[in-house]
């Protein structure tokens, strides 16, 4: 079966924090064919995430696709207060790397 | 009046944008100039230490053009959130700045302004009575929170700007919910709500729909729908960079929460009509009851001493984690019957130090480590003084098998022991249920 990895198929590929309490992450897909065929594909799930960031469901507070910007949203209870002790990425913005292991079925 | 002309010249007064493309906009003649200055995305030190986002120079740098304009075109200009943190004193400051230019210039302007910060009994009060609740993944809010805060902000609605706007050309105002002073002109106007805060919710970050958030947008908002025009050559506004807009630094992609109700894009229409502008419409609007405003503070919790050491020795590099453990232990034990200490940390870069615990790659393959210390105590000569023996202790440590007997790291700073001041941390991040949406949020009127 190929696939493409999951850079291949994305323009924005981001985390970022949302408020001090939470860590988003976009995925907004390249054009509305990957994005129908990402979302049909079911690659993409909550259990997948739990085990990309090692957390537990209830950490996990967005799990939505948007189809008018044909982008997938997921946001995560931030480790840590957002700038206080044990900081490591102020903005949230280095956070996005697990994401990037993702494969999906694709037909050329 | 079928439409409303707003321009908002950048996505953070401070940051600057191109005078050109400002100048380009203002020959649309806006009905207004809108301009956010404030956000909690840098941290919770400048709402503890009172610190403004951007310097004194940046913020004159950029009112001086805008007051220019508003001079020039008799136009109100909105500034909310101002400083930053949208506290009272960086409300006076911009006051203060106002005035100088104007004088300067000979503007003539009224003024009015609206304070955010919150009176702590009030929130007490709120709180006895079960009105205050968490918004997002915190605690619940105890008196003992809020007398550790600072200063306890919230942010503002509409209301305030709608009865301020009759008496004043220049609102600055504190604290306040991001779209607000793009979405108040239209809604004093009975516009669709649902269109002045989605046109808010876009432009609010200037730019940042087309590509650049240091840099101008035009909104139009006409009855069934808005339009949105970037500048600039370099700009890209499309259909999806709009629609993909309301995505960034969001919860959720199309519920958006505020003062007074939730933002529904998700049936919203985008469509791109040429010359860089994208018209959108069929958003929805869902008033809350009750009225929330969401409260902002933060609270000092200690202060930080850091070192700055690099490690090459291969051998030391694959027992770094029982290096660390090691002293780790040793020092939480000396320091065990002192009440000043809180924690010492270890970024270690090249293993972690980025994502620290989502870290993906298990296994050290570099050839080199950076070791950032971070020591927290109570008083910063305490967290010197953890410094101090972190810093020996990783440097002498006699891990199994060591040859190169002189020390295990290579530091690069003197002083070794960095002081960093205060570190801070958000405590107060909660939902107030208001009966007014204005009383908290005093106006008072001036004149320059």
């Amino acid at each position: 079966m190929k696939t493409k990895n999951i850079s291949e198929l994305t323009s924005v590929l981001r985390s970022k924090n949302a408020g001090p309490l939470e860590l988003t992450f976009d995925l907004i897909f390249s054009s509305k064919e990957i994005y129908d065929t990402v979302k049909a594909s079911n690659v993409i799930t909550r259990e997948l995430i739990m085990e990309l960031y090692q957390v537990s469901d209830d950490k996990i507070i967005t799990f939505e696709y948007f189809d008018a910007a044909e982008a997938l949203k997921i946001t995560l209870v931030r480790p840590r207060p957002e700038a206080s002790i044990g900081e490591i990425d102020m903005h949230g913005c280095q956070q996005h790397v697990p994401l990037l292991s993702i494969e999906i079925p694709f037909e050329e | 009046m079928d439409e409303i002309r707003v321009l908002t010249p950048t996505g953070m007064l401070g940051y600057g944008f191109p005078e050109e493309n400002f100048w380009k906009a203002m020959e649309r003649k806006p009905h207004v100039i809108a301009v956010d200055s404030g956000s909690t995305d840098s941290g919770p030190q400048k709402l503890g230490n009172g610190s403004l986002t951007c310097s004194i120079e940046d913020y004159i740098r950029d009112i001086s053009i805008l007051l220019k304009a508003a001079h020039q075109d008799k136009i109100p200009l909105y500034i909310s959130s101002a400083g930053g943190t949208g506290s009272n004193s960086q409300v006076d400051l911009f006051v203060k700045l106002v005035k100088e230019i104007s004088n300067r210039n000979g503007y003539s302007f009224r003024i009015a302004t609206i304070y955010a910060d919150i009176d702590k009994s009030l929130i007490k009060q709120k709180i006895a009575k079960g009105q205050v609740s968490p918004c997002g993944p915190i605690a619940p809010l105890t008196d003992h929170d809020v007398d550790d805060a600072v200063t306890i902000v919230a942010q503002m609605g509409v209301e305030p700007y709608l009865e301020a706007m009759d008496n004043a050309d220049i609102i600055i105002s504190g604290r306040s919910y991001d779209p607000v002073p793009i979405a108040a002109m239209g809604i004093k106007h009975g516009f669709d709500a649902a269109l002045c805060w989605h046109m808010g919710k876009i432009m609010e970050c200037g730019g940042l729909c087309a590509g650049n958030a240091k840099d101008c947008i035009m909104g139009y908002l006409r009855r069934d729908a808005f339009v949105l025009e970037a500048f600039g050559e370099k700009s890209q506004c499309t259909r999806r960079s709009v629609a993909a807009h309301t995505l960034y630094e969001k919860t959720h992609p199309y519920y958006l929460a505020g003062p007074g109700g939730t933002l529904d894009v998700s049936s919203a229409i985008f469509e791109e009509i040429g010359e860089n502008r994208v018209k959108v419409s069929n958003s929805s609007f869902i008033p809350a009851d009750p009225y929330t405003i969401k409260l902002e503070g933060s609270k000092q919790v200690g202060f930080r001493s850091t070192f700055i050491a690099g490690m090459r020795d291969p051998l030391a590099i694959s027992k770094i984690d029982d290096i660390l453990d090691e002293i780790t232990t040793s020092l939480r034990e000396s320091f065990r019957d002192n009440d000043e200490f809180v924690d010492i940390i270890f970024h270690v870069y090249g293993k972690n130090g980025v994502m620290g615990e989502y870290e993906p790659q298990k296994v050290i393959t570099s050839h080199e480590l950076g070791i950032v210390a971070e020591a927290v105590a109570k008083s910063q000569e305490t967290a010197q003084l953890i410094c101090s023996k972190a810093r020996i202790g990783l440097l002498h440590n006699k891990y199994e098998g060591r040859k190169a007997t002189a020390g295990n790291v290579g530091f690069i700073f003197t002083p070794l022991e960095i002081p960093l001041g205060e570190v801070y941390q958000f405590n107060v991040y909660h939902l107030m249920e208001v009966e007014d949406p204005c009383a908290c949020f005093p106006i008072s009127y001036t004149k320059v």
